[in-house]
């Protein structure tokens, strides 16, 4: 008999810019070496998984990052009680920073993590990208993090237009005159403080990544995967897994030399030279992790294996030619449902 | 039989939104009591509002900063910072601890004086010395951090008619990869001035150098910088020993620790993310302790942190004034704290909660203050229990700056009171009165009559 | 000033409007007062249940009543009298 494992999932929102959560569960769901009890992690009342309960068993609500550590670990000990949750999977950028800080304390009540560490994490924010390329010999698109517009007229000494401006967190937008840098740059900044980057606009066609690092510098799984249509908000909405030596290679040595620890997916840009060049690293499963399953290789059903302190042998071998298709779908929910969820926080 | 505590019925329409990255902060702890002393008598007593320290609390943050530092480095030296909270109390717990002075006009030097500390334990900084000030400094042998080159020829100048010889450093300025670079103070390491200056003070026999002072910025929130600072001070002082054969006893790191408010903008809070001490002494003695100092001859580090040393053991306790409801429809409330008393709601996003207990039920509420003035604003937006009209609150963090920088402004400023370890409170500061306003102003004779 | 007849209020304190499809919570006593008026108690009567009750004072209450109420009129959740 198979054990049975409790695993919280949060990023539940399966909407037309997908969180992983769901993908991730599915994935759980159909993994060969344990059963699973799914705990649905949810921050509001309308992410569609805290509904779809043949996939979530049971859903509970959790305070944002914004409210402090200290909260969330008072939520989730509340919630381990009921439960006795055995691992957590985030799944959402903006809690990870809180999540990796609690990693220990979770730890001494019996919650396993399998969690980038902070170094790791803050390596690849987007504005120390740069160096995080020179570290690692990993070809990146030239950025500049600006302060002020005053830095705008010098940017063409450094930059051929189109440029990318980009926020510290999120947006990106294409600019091909100062202007539009000027006007993209105040949106931004609003948005999202400062500083500003400035990217390199590279030509070329966008390739992804997932893959899993056991923190010893060993990849675990590495899926390749090129983009087939992209939707208005920049998400694929269908896929196809590829054979290509190069992306794994860039894979391979971003694992070994970070030592990297937990899922990942990197974007990565070919140039008509043929050559790769790293636009982000996320740190954690993309939306499209369910595909390597499809493939052959179960990366969420490995890393709570990696998070229980299991050994796991490194995939080697994965289907080639293998086609995610996003669909939508409309589940029909009594009111009394989503009442219930927003007055007592469980559902 | 005694009756419910009331709460004001509130209706609130559901949202139905997807995840957002700016999610509501909740604070749901009453704070009834500090450090044992209950809110509601402490307003009794000292009136609403009333700032209130810890000492508990200060002792406590110093004895963490101070142990960050002297379990990695062998020679740590602590220099109160006067501008973030010169009063007299607050200044004597810090010497009790061990801190030297640190003061950046002849005000807060002759209140250093005052307060007890010896003159080779003042550091002076600031740009701005009056050459009385230079006189009594040189005079009682205090650190005289020099800003820039008129300072140092006053200097020249008046060592030439005295007996002592001045002690002095020069403040340096450098970039450490972190923004906004603050280059207006002192002498800049990149471009030569620091040199010039130093050849100058090394060629006149009249003046001691004895250290090397920077101060790179103020709630910085990466050590990183600390350690790019530290070896660019580390390279003066050795470049100095090549050149001159002579050691500077110290290297003063300044201050700029980010205390655990929150920035107004930031999306976590600052508890989570702001470097502790730790992060800190690590940057800067780990940069230290890696340059070319010979291990036996390591300079003495001061440090000047003010702000997170004191700002957790600030608390303004007040009291709601009125609950409106803007032309919106949004929840307004008004308080008996202002802008002019609580200077850094400008930047922070304070943590205020309720002083008595409170359900679950909140609004999104802006915290108003009570002056007449649309800049009066404490909370743009703070996902607060239902507060009614009379009911207390305590505003977190706000140790450092407010009663420096307070302004009175159509009312008098509060009382300042301390706790202490046993629960004493102690007026450290009284509530003014209109005499102490009125009574430094004149009238011209011909405006003394008037008929209406 | 009536709730709107097809307006429930449940236990646990949830307004759903079918006109309009909108959910509402309410707090215990937001409860207590929308039932009251719900079962077309004057503001008087009201008013001398909850000072008796609770806590509070008739200023206080009259400002939070009107204020409790108004938001009912923009939620659309009750009609003034003379729209019967």
């Amino acid at each position: 008999m198979k054990d049975k494992i409790c695993i919280a999932v949060t990023g539940l929102n399966a909407i037309d810019s997908p969180g992983p959560g769901i993908a991730v569960i599915r994935s759980l769901r159909e993994a060969k070496s344990f059963d699973v009890k799914i705990i649905g992690l949810a921050y509001e009342s309308l992410e569609p998984g805290i509904y779809m309960h043949d996939v979530v068993d049971k859903t509970y609500q959790i305070p944002y990052p914004t409210a402090g550590t200290e909260n969330l670990l008072k939520r989730l000990e509340y919630i381990h009680d009921i439960e006795k949750i055995d691992v957590i999977i985030p799944n959402f950028d903006a809690e990870l920073f809180p999540m990796i800080k609690l990693e220990a304390q979770l730890k001494k009540i019996g919650i396993s993590m399998f969690l980038p560490t902070v170094e790791q994490f803050e390596e690849r924010l987007k504005i120390n990208l740069p160096e995080f390329g020179k570290k690692y010999g990993i070809k990146v698109p030239h950025s500049k993090a600006i302060f002020s517009t005053a830095e705008i007229a010098g940017l063409i000494n450094e930059f051929t237009y189109p440029i990318v401006v980009k926020g510290k967190h999120y947006d990106a937008e294409i600019a091909h005159t100062p202007e539009q840098v000027n006007t993209y740059y105040n949106k931004i900044s609003a948005k999202w403080g400062l500083p500003v980057i400035i990217q390199q606009f590279i030509h070329g066609i966008e390739y992804n990544l997932t893959g899993l690092g056991d923190g010893k510098g060993n990849t675990v799984a590495a899926v390749p995967m090129r983009k087939q249509y992209i939707t208005e908000k920049g998400k694929a909405w269908g896929g196809i897994s590829i054979e290509e030596e190069n992306i794994l290679k860039i894979a391979e040595n971003f694992v070994s030399s970070t030592k990297w620890r937990g899922g990942f997916e990197l974007e990565l840009l070919k140039d008509p030279n043929n050559n790769f060049h790293l636009l982000e690293i996320n740190p954690r499963m993309p939306a499209w992790i369910y595909l390597s399953v499809g493939v052959g290789q179960n990366i969420p059903e490995a890393l709570v294996k990696l998070a229980l302190g299991e050994d796991v042998k490194p995939f080697d071998t994965y289907k080639v030619g293998k086609m995610f298709i996003r669909y939508s779908w409309d589940m029909i929910v009594d009111v009394e449902e989503f009442h219930t969820l927003s007055t007592l926080g469980e559902l | 039989m005694e009756k419910l505590r009331y709460e004001r019925p509130v209706i609130k329409k559901l949202e139905t939104n997807m995840p957002n990255k700016f999610g509501l902060r909740t604070e749901y702890v009453a704070k009834t009591h500090i450090d044992g002393v209950a809110v509601k008598d402490l307003i009794k007593d000292h009136g609403s509002p009333v700032f209130v320290i810890s000492e508990e609390t200060i002792r406590k943050t110093y004895r963490q900063a101070k142990k960050a530092f002297t379990t990695r480095y062998p020679k740590v030296q602590f220099a109160w910072s006067y501008k973030t909270n010169y009063l007299g109390a607050v200044c004597r717990t810090f010497h009790q601890e061990g801190s030297w002075a640190e003061v950046v006009s002849g005000f807060e030097y002759d209140k250093a004086l005052n307060n007890g500390v010896e003159g080779n334990k003042i550091i002076f900084n600031g740009p701005d010395k009056t050459d009385e000030d230079l006189k009594k400094a040189i005079k009682n042998g205090s650190l005289i951090h020099i800003d820039h080159l008129d300072e140092l020829y006053s200097v020249i100048e008046l060592a030439e008619t005295m007996s002592t010889k001045p002690r002095v450093a020069i403040r340096i300025n450098m970039d450490t990869g972190i923004y906004p670079m603050w280059d207006r103070f002192g002498f800049n390491y990149e471009n030569g001035q620091a040199w010039d200056a130093l050849n100058k003070i090394m060629r006149n026999k009249n003046l001691e150098l004895v250290g090397l002072h920077c101060h790179i910025g103020t709630f910085m929130l990466t050590a990183q910088a600390y350690g790019t600072a530290a070896y660019k001070m580390a390279d003066l002082a050795l470049g100095i020993k090549k050149k001159y054969k002579h050691d500077i006893k110290y290297i003063d790191m300044g201050g700029g620790f980010a205390s655990k408010n929150t920035l107004k903008g930031s999306y976590l809070p600052g508890a989570d993310t702001n470097p502790t001490f730790d992060d800190f002494a690590e940057a800067i003695t780990s940069a230290l302790i890696n340059s070319n100092f010979e291990p036996d001859n390591l300079p003495l580090l001061i440090l000047e942190t003010g702000r997170a040393l004191i700002d957790d053991a600030g608390f303004l306790v007040g009291t709601v004034i009125s609950n409106k409801r803007s032309s919106l429809g949004k929840r307004t409330t008004i308080i008996d704290v202002g802008v002019n008393i609580l200077f850094t709601s400008f930047w922070y996003e304070h943590k205020v909660t309720p002083a008595q207990p409170f359900t679950q039920y909140t609004e999104d509420t802006t915290l108003y203050g009570p002056l007449c003035m649309n800049i009066d604003v404490v909370r743009e937006s703070a996902n607060l229990p239902l507060l009614n009209k009379g009911d207390h609150f305590v505003i977190h963090s706000v140790g450092a700056y407010n009663m420096t920088q307070w302004m009175q402004f159509i009312t008098l400023r509060p009382a300042v009171v301390m706790i202490d370890k046993n629960s004493k409170a102690h007026v450290i500061r009284e509530k003014e009165t209109i005499d102490n306003i009125t009574l430094m102003e004149k009238v011209p004779e011909h405006l003394e009559e008037f008929e209406l | 000033m009536k709730i709107k007849k097809n307006i429930a209020l449940s236990e646990s304190g949830f307004v759903f409007n079918p006109s309009t499809g909108e959910s509402f919570s309410v707090n215990p006593i937001g409860i207590e007062v929308f039932n009251a008026i719900k079962e077309e108690q004057s503001y008087e009567e009201i008013s001398k249940t909850m000072l008796s009750k609770y806590n509070t004072d008739g200023d206080t209450f009259e400002k939070d009543y009107n204020d409790f109420v108004q938001l009912l009129n923009t939620y659309q959740l009750i009609e003034l009298a003379n729209e019967g």
